[in-house]
């Protein structure tokens, strides 16, 4: 078995182990009903239309829930002192983070199939198409891995947790935003930060069921820039 | 083998170890010595490959640690200063990850890990989760996870560090038990702790390695006295001028104890303890401890380590 595999079965157990974890998974099911709750089965309309506004209320929750998963993955290491047995370990810092990385986007991936049991209801009472939820819960876990690596490299920075979801969250804050400086902003640069908006330029296709090359490969690069820059963080403490 | 060659390791402008140099040969127990702060973790932590020196090389068996960092920690085992555990895992199951991280194959990871439990004295506490062990527990368990990929070098770096008395002892005595199927590197402030424990000491001062020897050529170098504490109830004087009497002994002083006992401080070297004991008998002593002199051991350090000290 990789050490990539090992280092994360061992992260999801720390997190199905741990209250953190079922905490996070209890607050993030019980936002997502009360918002699907209180605005996606608000007032009569079409079933297509319920499940799109399921899914865009859903990635709120998703990002946050990544955040504070990662927020644990390298601090936590660090303020318990864990870091020197991965260090003296015959493992590459990539594998490391890659272990960590995959540990914490398998428990996510449980909590966020976990909310199927919403788009279930309308299927139920409803008509959907299989390919829309498909297309909306793919869009969910790659906006969830991209959250996720922000975060990684946040916890990578950080002493401890705290900073570590307050960094995590700013990086993640930031390219959210990135929409804002489009607006105030001369081409090409205007086109270029319009394109790196997290959400408003790459979820919206899948939550209204479409799956566009471009988006698929914009959240794979956020997150693969995230783990590498993580990787790079990881490498230079053994200098220090 | 172990050949550390000019080794340094700079904080912005300050050195925390500077132009180290030092051997270990396969199959010894090597004692690192040093005050807090000396460098002895450092220099762990680059042995160990967590962290890499500013200059100079580490050599295992003529294979550079920086050309082949990830094939040679495989055959190192390392403790840090704080045993790296995760609390929320068994002792078994941890041993077991650690193990398989390590590069020991599946099929061999569970006998491993029973055995390194059973050298540990952990055998009974493999269900048992690492966040209810006691502080002398969570320190085996700190050594055992250096130990269960079957090292052959290993690093420890303070492993008495908090343990009780008995607790001390009991670690002691593991280390001891590693020699000869591992190269041990094992730090401590306390000299006493190490020098029952080890062939050869390394002593560090400020980043430098200032000795290095066994600890009777230490003394000899330092003009040490050698001496050995004999606490005894009986005719001291008599008993006394029996000991001068023995070949090798230099001086003997007597001092009250408490208890109406008697301290005897004899000016002799350790070899001499039995002759000692026996001689102290024979005149009519009862005998209730003999040791070697603590003030000798603390005068050494004091020499080798203490700030402001030439070696």
């Amino acid at each position: 078995m990789s050490a990539a595999v090992l280092i994360a079965r061992r992260e999801l157990r720390a997190y199905l182990r741990t209250m953190t974890g079922w905490i996070i998974v209890a607050a993030v099911l019980l936002i997502d009903g009360l918002l699907f709750n209180a605005f996606a089965l608000e007032g009569a309309r079409p079933s297509t239309e319920v499940l799109t506004r399921f899914f865009y209320f859903a990635s709120g929750p998703t990002m946050v829930a990544a955040i504070f998963l990662a927020m644990r993955l390298l601090a936590e290491e660090r303020q318990l002192g864990t870091l020197p047995l991965l260090y003296s370990s015959p493992v590459r810092d990539r594998d490391i983070v890659l272990g960590k990385f995959l540990g914490a986007l398998a428990f996510l991936s449980g909590l966020t199939l976990a909310t199927f049991y919403m788009p279930l209801l309308i299927l139920v009472h409803g008509h959907i198409s299989v390919g829309h939820l498909l297309a909306g819960y793919l869009g969910l876990l790659l906006l969830g891995a991209a959250s996720l690596g922000l975060g990684t490299l946040g916890s990578s920075l950080a002493r401890t947790q705290v900073v570590a979801a307050i960094l995590g969250a700013a990086l993640l804050v930031s390219l959210l935003v990135s929409w804002l400086l489009a607006a105030v902003t001369e081409p090409p640069f205007s086109g270029l930060f319009a394109a790196l908006a997290l959400h408003n330029a790459h979820f919206p296709a899948f939550q209204s069921g479409q799956v566009h090359l471009r988006d698929v490969t914009y959240y794979l690069l956020v997150t693969w820039v995230a783990l590498f820059a993580t990787t790079r963080v990881l490498e230079a403490r053994r200098w220090r | 083998m172990i050949q550390v060659e000019q080794l340094s390791k700079f904080y912005g402008a300050r050195a925390a170890i500077r132009n180290l140099s030092f051997r270990i040969d396969s199959g010894e127990v090597v004692g690192f010595l040093g005050l807090n702060g000396a460098g002895k973790t450092t220099t762990l932590r680059i042995l160990g490959g967590v962290l890499l020196p500013t200059t100079g090389t580490v050599r295992l068996d003529g294979q550079d640690m920086m050309s082949a960092p990830r094939t040679l920690r495989a055959r190192i085992g390392f403790l840090p200063e704080t045993p790296p555990l995760y609390e929320e895992m068994g002792v078994g199951e941890y041993l077991a990850f650690v193990a398989a991280l390590r590069g020991v194959e599946p099929g061999r990871v569970r006998s491993r890990v029973v055995e390194t439990e059973e050298r540990t004295g952990l055998a009974a506490l493999d269900r048992e989760r690492i966040a209810s062990l006691s502080h002398g527990y969570r320190q085996r368990v700190g050594v055992a996870q250096a130990l269960v990929h079957g090292p052959e070098v290993l690093l420890l770096d303070e492993p008495a560090n908090g343990l009780d008395p008995v607790q001390n002892v009991e670690m002691r005595g593991l280390v001891r038990s590693l020699r000869g199927d591992h190269t041990v590197l094992v730090s401590s402030h306390i000299l006493p702790e190490i020098a029952q424990t080890c062939d050869r000491l390394l002593v560090i001062r400020d980043g430098e390695l200032v000795a290095q020897g066994s600890e009777a050529e230490l003394e000899e170098r330092l003009g040490v006295r050698a001496g050995v504490e004999l606490e005894i109830e009986g005719p001291a004087e008599i008993i006394a001028a029996a000991l001068r009497a023995v070949p090798g002994v230099r001086a003997v002083g007597v001092e009250p104890a408490a208890g109406g006992r008697a301290l005897l401080r004899v000016e002799a070297s350790d070899a001499l303890r039995p002759e000692l004991a026996r001689v102290a008998v024979g005149a009519g002593a009862r005998l209730f401890r003999l040791d070697v002199s603590t003030d000798r051991l603390e005068s050494l350090f004091l020499k080798l380590a203490g700030r402001g000290a030439s070696a």
